[in-house]
C-alpha cells in the first residue's frame, strides 16, 4: 500500500513529539488505542486560561505511518484553537487532509477520540462543565 | 544518487538465477512447441525439456521423475494434494489432520473441504511453533485419512519434526502430506527417506521463475493417487491436465539442479550472515526477541519482535531501502495481526512488532550490516515516538492500564 506524501512528511519529520507534565493543571491528556490493537496515542494539550486556547500540544503515538501522521496532524491543527474549535475537528477532516485509504480510517478516528479525551482531562482537572 | 535497495525478503520470492532464465529463453522462441505434440520434431524438442527438467526436480529431492506432477506453483499443488486425496479415499475415512500454523493455502482448501464433508482437526503448535507429537499422535482416528503439516513455516523458518511424523503416520496408515515451499531448495528435502508420500513446492522460492511449481506423489509403498481437480487433456499422468508451461518448467528444473549443488554453501553463508544480523540488532537495540525454534529453523529465516514498537511503522522508516515483512496487522487489510505469531503464543502486541528477514543467494554481507544500522536507526525513532516505551522506561506496568480498545 502506497502512503500519501502527507502521511509520508508527518512520519519522517512528525510535528510536535514529546511529553507535557501531565501533573500540571493547565495539561491535558488524552490516551486511547491498546497495545494488542496496534495503535495507542498519547496527545497532549496546554491551555491557556486566560483565553482558553490550547498554546502547546504534544503526542507520542505507537502505531503504524498513517497514525502517526494522524496525531501529527491533530496536534498542529490544536495549536492557537480555542478549546472550543478544538472540539470540532473531526475525523474525517484528518482522513482528507492526510488521504487515507479505508482501513486506516480508525486511526483518524483515534487521534479524534485522542483530542476529545484530552480536553475532557483539562476540563475534568478545572472543574468545568462539558 | 540512487537509493540503493536491499532486498531480505526472500521467502516471499527470490530473483531468478541469471542461470535459470539463460536456459529457459530457448523454450520460448527455438524450442516453443506444445509438449504434447507427439507427431513432430517441435513437440519433441519441448517434451526432452520437459522430461530433463523432471529428472533435475526428481534428483533434488531423491525421487523418481515419475513421481514429479508439475504445476502452476504450490498454491495449485496444495488444493490438489488435499482435495485430490480427500475425493480419491474419502470412502476410507474423512478425517484431515492439519496445524494452525499452515500457510493459507493447505488452511483454506481444508476448510472448503470441511464443507463437502471432511472433518479437520487443526492441531496448534507449542511456543516455539512445533507441532507435539503426543498430541498429534492423540489426534488419528481411524477415520483419518491425511495429516498435512509444513515441512518449514513461511513466517518463522521453523521446521518441523518430519521424520518423527512420517513415522507416526506410517505407524497408523496415514498419508503424510507436506507444503515443503520453504524448505526445498534449501535444506536436504527427501520424502521418501522421512515418509511423506504428497510433497508440494515451487519454482519461485528457489530462483527458479514463478507460475510453476511441483507436486510429489508416491507412486510405490504405498501407491498414492489423487483426483484431478482440474480437467482437459489428461496431462501429468492425468493429474493435472492443461498445455504444460515448457519454459518455466525447464526453469524449474534448472533451479533445481542449481539448489542441489549449490545449497550447501548457500546454507552455511547465510547462516553465517543470518547470525550476524541478530546478534547486531541484539547487540545494538534492548528489548528484541527472536520468534520460534532456533535450533530447528531455516538457515537464512529470523523472526524478531522489537517491543513497543509498531511493527508497520517501523518498516516505513527503511521502506525505501530494504524490504522485510511484517507480522503486523496493518500490512494487510485484514487488521489482525499474524495468525502463525499468534499460535506461538506471543501477545498481539509482539506479534504486532515483528518483522521477518529472509536472505538469499544474492545478499551481500555488506547489505546486512546496512540493515542492521538502518533498522537501529528506525527502532530507536519509533521508540521515541511510542507513548507506551516511554511508559515501559517509566517503570510503568502496562498490563495494569486501562486501555480504550476500539
Amino acid at each position: 500500500m502506497a502512503y500519501s506524501e502527507k502521511v509520508l512528511e508527518h512520519f519522517k519529520n512528525p510535528k510536535n513529539v514529546g511529553t507535557l507534565d501531565k501533573t500540571k493543571r493547565t495539561v491535558g491528556t488524552g490516551l486511547v488505542g491498546a497495545p494488542e490493537c496496534g495503535d495507542v496515542m498519547r496527545l497532549q494539550i496546554e491551555v491557556e486560561e486566560s483565553s482558553q486556547t490550547i498554546k502547546d500540544a504534544k503526542f507520542k503515538t505507537f502505531g503504524c505511518g498513517s497514525a502517526i501522521a494522524s496525531s501529527s496532524l491533530a496536534t498542529e491543527w490544536l495549536k492557537g484553537k480555542s478549546i472550543e474549535d478544538a472540539m470540532k475537528i473531526d475525523n474525517m477532516d484528518i482522513v482528507e487532509e492526510l488521504a487515507l485509504p479505508p482501513v486506516k480510517i480508525h486511526c483518524s478516528v483515534l487521534a479524534e477520540d485522542a483530542i476529545k479525551r484530552a480536553i475532557k482531562d483539562y476540563k475534568t482537572k478545572n472543574e468545568i462543565a462539558d | 544518487m540512487s537509493i540503493q535497495k536491499i532486498y531480505l525478503d526472500n521467502n516471499s520470492t527470490t530473483p531468478c538465477d541469471p542461470r535459470v532464465v539463460k536456459a529457459m529463453l530457448p523454450y520460448f522462441y527455438d524450442h516453443f512447441g506444445n509438449a504434447a505434440s507427439r507427431s513432430h520434431p517441435f513437440g519433441w524438442e519441448a517434451e526432452e525439456g520437459v522430461d530433463y527438467a523432471r529428472e533435475q526436480v526428481a534428483e533434488l529431492i531423491n525421487v523418481s521423475s515419475k513421481e514429479i506432477i508439475f504445476t502452476s506453483g504450490a498454491t495449485e499443488s496444495d488444493n490438489l494434494a488435499l482435495k485430490g486425496v480427500f475425493e480419491m479415499y474419502r470412502r476410507k475415512g474423512n478425517h484431515i489432520i492439519t496445524l494452525t500454523t499452515e500457510h493459507k493455502a493447505v488452511l483454506d482448501s481444508c476448510k472448503k473441504l470441511e464443507k463437502m464433508g471432511a472433518n479437520v482437526t487443526y492441531l496448534p503448535v507449542k511456543g516455539d511453533g512445533l507441532v507435539d507429537l503426543e498430541v498429534l499422535e492423540a489426534a488419528i482416528t481411524d477415520k483419518t485419512i491425511l495429516v498435512s503439516i509444513m515441512w518449514a513455516n513461511n513466517e518463522t523458518g521453523v521446521i518441523q519434526p518430519m521424520k518423527a511424523i512420517g513415522e507416526i503416520c506410517a505407524k497408523y496408515g496415514v498419508l503424510f502430506m507436506s507444503d515443503a515451499t520453504q524448505a526445498v531448495g534449501k535444506i536436504p528435502v527427501d520424502p521418501k527417506a522421512t515418509g511423506v508420500h504428497l510433497m508440494a513446492f515451487t519454482g519461485h522460492k528457489m530462483y527458479g521463475p514463478k507460475g510453476v511449481g511441483a507436486l510429489f506423489v508416491n507412486r510405490k509403498n504405498p501407491r498414492v493417487k489423487v483426483t484431478a481437480q482440474q480437467d482437459g487433456g489428461g496431462h501429468e499422468r492425468g493429474m493435472r491436465s492443461g498445455t504444460l508451461n515448457v519454459p518455466a518448467i525447464v526453469g524449474l528444473g534448472t533451479a533445481a539442479e542449481l539448489a542441489r549443488l549449490e545449497m550447501d554453501q548457500d546454507a552455511k553463508r547465510l547462516s553465517k550472515l543470518r547470525d550476524k544480523l541478530e546478534q547486531g540488532l541484539k547487540d545494538n537495540l534492548e528489548e528484541v526477541y527472536v520468534n520460534g525454534n532456533v535450533h530447528h529453523r531455516m538457515p537464512h529465516v529470523t523472526n524478531i519482535s522489537f517491543k513497543h514498537v509498531e511493527g508497520e511503522g517501523l518498516m516505513m522508516t527503511f521502506n525505501q531501502n530494504i524490504a522485510v515483512s511484517s507480522g503486523s496487522a496493518c500490512t494487510s487489510a485484514s487488521l489482525e495481526p499474524s495468525y502463525v505469531l499468534m499460535a506461538l503464543g506471543l501477545g498481539d502486541d509482539l506479534a504486532h512488532s515483528s518483522i521477518r528477514f529472509s536472505l538469499g543467494r544474492f545478499t551481500k554481507e555488506q547489505e546486512v550490516d546496512m540493515a542492521i544500522d538502518m533498522l537501529t536507526k528506525g527502532v530507536n525513532h519509533m521508540r521515541d515516538l511510542s507513548p507506551i516505551w516511554e511508559m515501559y522506561k517509566d517503570g510503568i506496568d502496562l498490563e495494569a492500564v486501562e486501555w480504550t480498545e476500539h
